[in-house]
């Protein structure tokens, strides 16, 4: 398992467009993707427990990888946060 | 008469057909055959997905690709392994018939939707009904689609989802009226698109209408006649095409050019502050961006953007307006905006304090991120950058020998910008605007700010209520220093703009005209009216 502390730096947070960029993008991993934010645990790979976790811009969130693929994952997801998800 | 929330403006008379709502029967009863019933699932899904992409194709067709994303959105929901397994494992675990099991499922996201605040999440919490209601429909073998053949309709309905309006055809829908929803609601955002007046968050108008009801919808109040009398008709017959032929005659300004009878070429631009704010400039006929406001990338957060997010902003706006000018200002905080993460210090007097090029000037590092962003994106379109509050020459000086800096380290690093970026200033202290003739040999261009131009001459604070009286755009003072600014800056053969209020003002603008103003900017919506004004000055 790996793990990295974000900061959601995009204007609209993990809302509409930027949330589905980010949904799509953990979809092509084989591992376990997951967000902890607040007390919650978020499936990265579902629209919906995105959406609903709320997560405005600035939130501080952590995200885990796990499985075969995690380092790859990881990497890849913390580039798409990072450079604010195409806003 | 009935009322609710003006929506979209504009007015319709039309006959009404009643969208009702399809209630699914949700029984408790249990299966045994569970291959059989996730088979079923699965099989409505695969048609429910058939569906969505034909109306994505439709909508972008129709309406355009960002109206369409919502039904991508739509297939990610449909698809989303969450949901999935949660209504698989109501009928595995819980035997539940799949009606039931897609309802209990849907339902708790729904709910987990409605009880967020945010109004935006909300509106989700409509998306996934939708996206319920056509998924149950399709079991059930009915349809959610609805076809109207009639013209002059008024669709009435609780509340339209996306795909209902998807599917409204503008040739013969005039207008809609719904129980629910307010001005951000998806149904208001694409009555607005579409141009059709619609009236939202009625209350009761499904239950007040039946099918064949003639009414009268008016955008602009919210109110509804429910079969008008002849006087009523008469009224709103005459508003109808006293607002066709207003429309009509400005949307023929929208491509033309805008001159004075003397044949003096104006330009009309709007302000704005976020990128995507250009559309409206663009579909109001702008002759360009008069006033970009970049303090907005930087709101709402807690760290400055850094100098990619904010190259890719200005290129977005600069390759949509072509070669049109984009006039980009700027960070100007301090005074009443500020930034929770800049720590700003609390003045005695925050307007004639640390703020606007001063801030800049002192913090270099965050300045010279913002220029060496323009100066990257200057390459996709027709760039000009000017600076707020600039006092005298020697600022504006200090400025440049930080912009020549910027463009050293550009150069060292092989980074290509544009050598024809026009470098202003906003005139909006009054010593700037006594010394216009001196600075107009510095500069490329003036800008004049009017709203703080007007506080600073007349020393009034116009949110203060007892003395708001004071502020007074057409105050001889501050005429005054409109008119050297221009003189000073057409000595030197450089042009001068506005892009405060007072540039959209129609009171104000025949005097501007006069004065020898070679450009105006103002919001979007009151371009097309300044461009029909000006034409007859």
């Amino acid at each position: 398992m790996v793990q990295k502390d974000l900061v959601v730096i995009n204007e609209s947070g993990l809302h509409a467009r930027p949330a589905g960029l980010l949904v799509k993008a953990a979809s092509k991993f084989k591992s376990n993707i997951t967000i902890l934010y607040q007390d919650k645990n978020i499936n990265v790979k579902s629209l919906l427990n995105v959406l609903s976790a709320g997560i405005a811009s600035g939130s501080k969130i952590t995200l885990v990888c796990e499985g075969e693929d995690e380092q790859e994952a990881l990497k890849t997801l913390t580039e798409l946060i990072e450079s604010g998800l195409g806003e | 008469m009935k009322s609710g929330i003006a929506a979209s403006k504009g007015y319709a008379i039309g006959k009404v057909i009643i969208k009702s709502h399809q209630e699914i029967k949700v029984t408790d009863e249990l299966i045994t055959d569970i291959k059989g019933e996730k088979e079923k699932f699965l099989s409505a899904v695969e048609e429910t997905k058939r569906q969505l992409e034909k109306l994505k194709e439709q909508t972008a067709r129709s309406m355009g690709e960002e109206e369409a994303e919502i039904f991508e959105a739509h297939m990610m929901m449909l698809e989303d392994c969450e949901l999935v397994d949660a209504i698989i494992s109501e009928i595995e675990v819980n035997h539940f018939n799949v009606i039931k099991a897609v309802s209990q499922a849907t339902d708790r996201f729904i709910a987990q939707f409605e009880a967020i605040e945010d109004e935006y999440l909300r509106e989700r919490a409509a998306d996934l009904k939708d996206v319920r209601n056509r998924l149950m429909a399709n079991l059930t073998g009915n349809s959610v689609d609805f076809k109207i053949d009639e013209e002059n309709i008024v669709v009435v309905a609780h509340d339209l989802t996306p795909s209902d309006t998807a599917q409204l055809d503008k040739n013969k829908v005039i207008a809609f009226l719904t129980d629910v929803g307010g001005r951000t609601s998806h149904s208001a955002i694409m009555a607005r698109t579409l141009e059709i007046p619609a009236v939202v968050g009625m209350g009761d108008i499904t239950s007040s209408v039946k099918n064949g009801d003639k009414v009268i919808v008016d955008g602009f109040t919210g109110s509804v006649i429910i079969n008008p009398g002849d006087d009523d008709l008469e009224i709103y017959k005459k508003k109808i095409n006293e607002y066709q032929e207003e429309l009509k005659d400005l949307k023929k300004l929208v491509s033309c050019e805008t001159r004075t009878k003397q044949g003096k070429r104006i330009y009309v631009a709007g302000n704005i502050g976020k990128p995507e704010d250009i559309y409206q400039v663009i579909e109001n006929g702008g002759d360009g961006v008069g006033l970009f406001r970049t303090e907005f990338l930087y709101m709402d957060r807690n760290s400055a953007p850094t100098e990619e997010e904010q190259f890719e902003s200005y290129k977005f706006v600069l390759e949509k307006m072509g070669d049109k000018k984009v006039v980009i200002r700027t960070l100007d905080i301090g005074g009443d905006k500020t930034l929770p993460y800049m720590n700003l210090p609390d003045e005695m007097n925050p307007f004639l304090g640390y703020r606007a090029i001063r801030l800049c000037l002192d913090q270099k590092d965050l300045f010279k991120t913002q220029l060496r962003a323009l100066l990257r994106a200057s390459i996709y379109g027709n760039l000009s950058v000017m600076f707020p509050m600039i006092s005298g020459v020697q600022e504006f000086l200090a400025t440049k020998e930080i912009v020549e800096e910027c463009k050293r380290e550009l150069d060292e690093h092989g980074v290509v910008y544009s050598n024809d970026i026009e470098w202003g200033i906003m005139i909006e202290v009054p010593s700037a605007a006594l010394c216009a003739e001196e600075l107009a040999q510095y500069v490329d261009f003036f800008s004049i700010g009017t709203n703080d131009l007007i506080q600073y001459t007349l020393a009034v604070d116009r949110m203060s209520e007892k003395v708001s009286y004071i502020y007074n755009p057409m105050h001889p003072a501050v005429l005054k220093l409109i008119k050297m600014t221009i003189d000073g800056a057409h000595k030197h053969g450089k042009w001068v703009g506005m892009c405060g209020e007072m540039a959209g003002d129609e009171s104000a603008i025949p005097t501007l005209v006069e004065y020898g103003l070679d450009e105006f900017s103002m919001s979007a919506s009151s371009i097309l009216s300044a461009k029909k004004l000006i034409m007859v000055l």
